[in-house]
């Protein structure tokens, strides 16, 4: 049987996200699937080419109301819901846009969830991390249920550019509900690589000890072109904000070079950067689990090894 | 009654490194300490502070799940939760189905606030908040770091990608919470021995009315790919020059 794969996009009202490209390249694994993207916003103009230029899509489907400058999920759901119907499957990004919203749709469809979706053996079947990363699991959907799912996108390489979808405006389009209403977002504009998607990350933990002994890092962090990360432990201490948490209850990526500076390695951060290419560990003690994992470590002070690295690449 | 509904569920604890069964049908828990989701705790730990400066006047928990889960809902009551509901049952339901369950306890104790935690760090599916929200059609706020209430709204900052984000939302409705929410307190001994005294009341699917449908089957469990050990450099020359050699730099 041939599948028929709908793809929520994620945008910030401008740009398409490179997670959706991530869930097209996802969705593309699939056999015999033809994909289509849906696009809700307030302007879909330039959001819906975008889409349409991702190689493997053949039809974007456009959802243009207010309510959408804003990703609620509330709103959205029983939009996507209203035109799942002759989808197989309906995917979107694990990132909060999609943690928020593809339980909800799957709750209108009345159907299953697979979520964290990191490789696709057959149309029903699927692989994805349970325990914070310490277990993988495959399962299997049954009776042909539709199958909503969240593509863990630290798995996946972004589509390639070269599509050209044919664009529509979706129909019906559903009247929003009232009852949730979008107040504000505090977003830290930086002019940094973004972390989901840099190629090296500096990340900071505890020992850090302050918000301005965290600069350090972004000392160290512009020298390289890097993104700036931090454990559980430094945000919580207010070091740093929360959008650079990484691990099981931040963000999970997987950056070619990653540098871990002062941060212990408990197992709900390391699920966070075990598709790494390269992990680099300092940590001044010899015994942190953060070696176990690190392709290079360095046991020493941080406080005297990254102003040595600052010089070395200065 | 001013009521908030807190959803607990056991799982191993969080400091447990789980082992997989040789032969991958799943994860060993014999033996294994099994605590309160972190998560859960957090929302428990909410429901307690927004009683306490007198926003509800009844704090009620449930768990659904095995006989052996009443330990935690004891801990629970021991926080200060005012009663517990135990929906009892072996079968492992799927999150659509344990937001069934939820649905119809809502009927039932018509809370005018649902707290949850944002994800169950064992099977870690963060879907039945949002399920609920959407079977009872009601606002959802996901990932709550601060929520503010006043009579028929909540202004809830949710931890989101780009930073943090401000939902208004009426209530009734679900509430799912983040870490950085709140610390829980410690249960004290004489809390512990109040708390055999507090209600606990046990319920069967059936008697809900629930129906629960399987439609996920798990094929195999498998340890993650490991990586290879790593080498040690001795200083930050040395770091610099192995980066460069692997083309990092
Ligand atoms: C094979 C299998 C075996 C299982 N065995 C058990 C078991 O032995 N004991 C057990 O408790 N569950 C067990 N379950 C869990 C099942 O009943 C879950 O409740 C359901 O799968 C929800 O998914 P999740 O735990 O990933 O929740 P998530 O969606 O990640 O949880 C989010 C929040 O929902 C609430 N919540 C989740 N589950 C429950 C619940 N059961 N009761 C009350 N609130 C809840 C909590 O506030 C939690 O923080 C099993 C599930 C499967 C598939
Ligand atoms: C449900 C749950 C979810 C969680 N989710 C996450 C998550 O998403 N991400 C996350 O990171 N954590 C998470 N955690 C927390 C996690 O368990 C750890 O507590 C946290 O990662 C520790 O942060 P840390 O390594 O910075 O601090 P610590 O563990 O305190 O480690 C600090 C390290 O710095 C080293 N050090 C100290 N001084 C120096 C110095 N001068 N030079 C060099 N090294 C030095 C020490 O040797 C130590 O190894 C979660 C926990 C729970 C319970």
């Amino acid at each position: 049987m041939s599948q028929n794969i709908l793809i929520v996009a994620e945008h910030d009202g401008r740009t398409l996200s490179v997670a959706t490209a991530k869930c097209v390249a996802c969705a593309a694994t699939v056999p015999d699937a033809a994909l289509t993207v849906v696009v809700c916003a307030a302007d879909t103009a330039t959001l819906s080419q975008q889409a349409a230029a991702l190689a493997g899509v053949g039809t974007v489907l456009t959802v243009e109301h207010p309510v959408h400058a804003h990703p609620l999920a509330a709103a959205i759901a029983p939009q996507i819901a209203a035109l799942a119907g002759p989808y197989t499957h309906v995917f979107g990004p694990s990132s909060t846009f999609g943690k928020d919203l593809m339980p909800r749709i799957a709750a209108l469809l009345k159907t299953v969830q697979v979520s964290d979706i990191m490789a696709i053996e057959s149309a029903t079947r699927f692989r994805r991390p349970i325990y914070a990363g310490n277990a993988i699991i495959t399962v299997e959907v049954l009776d042909g249920a539709q199958v909503v799912g969240t593509v863990r996108t630290a798995s996946f390489q972004p589509a390639a550019a070269g599509g050209s979808a044919r664009i529509e405006a979706a129909s019906p389009l559903i009247e929003p509900p009232s009852h949730t209403r979008f107040v504000s977002v505090s977003a830290a504009r930086s002019d940094r690589p973004d972390l989901q998607t840099a190629a090296r990350v500096v990340s900071g933990g505890r020992a850090l000890g302050s918000a301005e002994n965290f600069q350090l890092l972004y000392g160290l962090a512009d020298t390289l072109g890097a993104a700036v990360g931090a454990s559980r432990a430094a945000v919580d201490a207010g070091y740093a904000p929360n959008e650079l948490q990484v691990g099981q209850t931040g963000k999970i990526i997987a950056p070619e070079l990653y540098i871990a500076i002062g941060i212990s390695g408990a197992i709900q951060h390391l699920t966070g950067i075990k598709d790494a290419r390269t992990i680099v560990a300092i940590n001044k003690d010899p015994d942190a689990p953060i070696f176990e994992i690190a392709d290079f470590g360095l046991v020493g002070d941080l406080f005297e090894i990254v102003p040595q690295l600052q010089k070395l690449l200065g | 009654m001013k009521r908030i509904l807190v959803g607990i569920k056991r799982v191993v604890d969080y400091n447990v490194r789980i082992r997989i069964k040789p032969d991958g049908s799943g994860v060993l828990t014999d033996g294994v300490k099994m605590s309160v989701n972190p998560f859960d705790e957090i929302a428990l730990e909410e429901a307690l502070r927004i009683k306490e400066r007198g926003a509800a006047e009844e704090v009620v928990v449930v768990t659904v799940g095995p006989a052996d889960c009443q330990p935690q809902l004891r801990t629970c009551l021991a926080m200060g939760a005012d009663r517990a509901l135990h929906v009892q049952t072996d079968t492992a339901l799927e999150p659509l189905a344990t937001a069934g369950v939820l649905r119809s306890l809502i009927e039932r104790e018509q809370p005018f606030l649902v707290l949850l935690g944002k994800q169950a760090i064992d099977d870690d599916n963060g879907q039945t908040g949002q399920m609920l929200a959407a079977l009872w059609d009601r606002p959802q706020a996901t990932f709550a770091s601060k929520i503010e209430l006043t009579e028929e709204k909540a202004r809830v900052t949710r931890e989101v990608d780009a930073g943090l984000e401000t939902l208004e939302i009426d209530l009734p409705a679900v509430v799912t919470v983040d870490l950085r929410l709140n610390e829980p307190r410690y249960v004290k001994l004489p809390d512990i021995m109040k708390a055999k005294k507090k209600p606990l009341e046990t319920l069967t699917l059936e008697s809900l009315g629930v129906t629960p449908r399987t439609q996920l089957k798990t094929l195999r469990h498998e340890p993650p790919a490991q990586r290879s050990k790593g080498v040690r450099v001795n200083d930050a020359a040395e770091l610099l020059a192995a980066l460069k050699q692997k083309g990092l730099l």
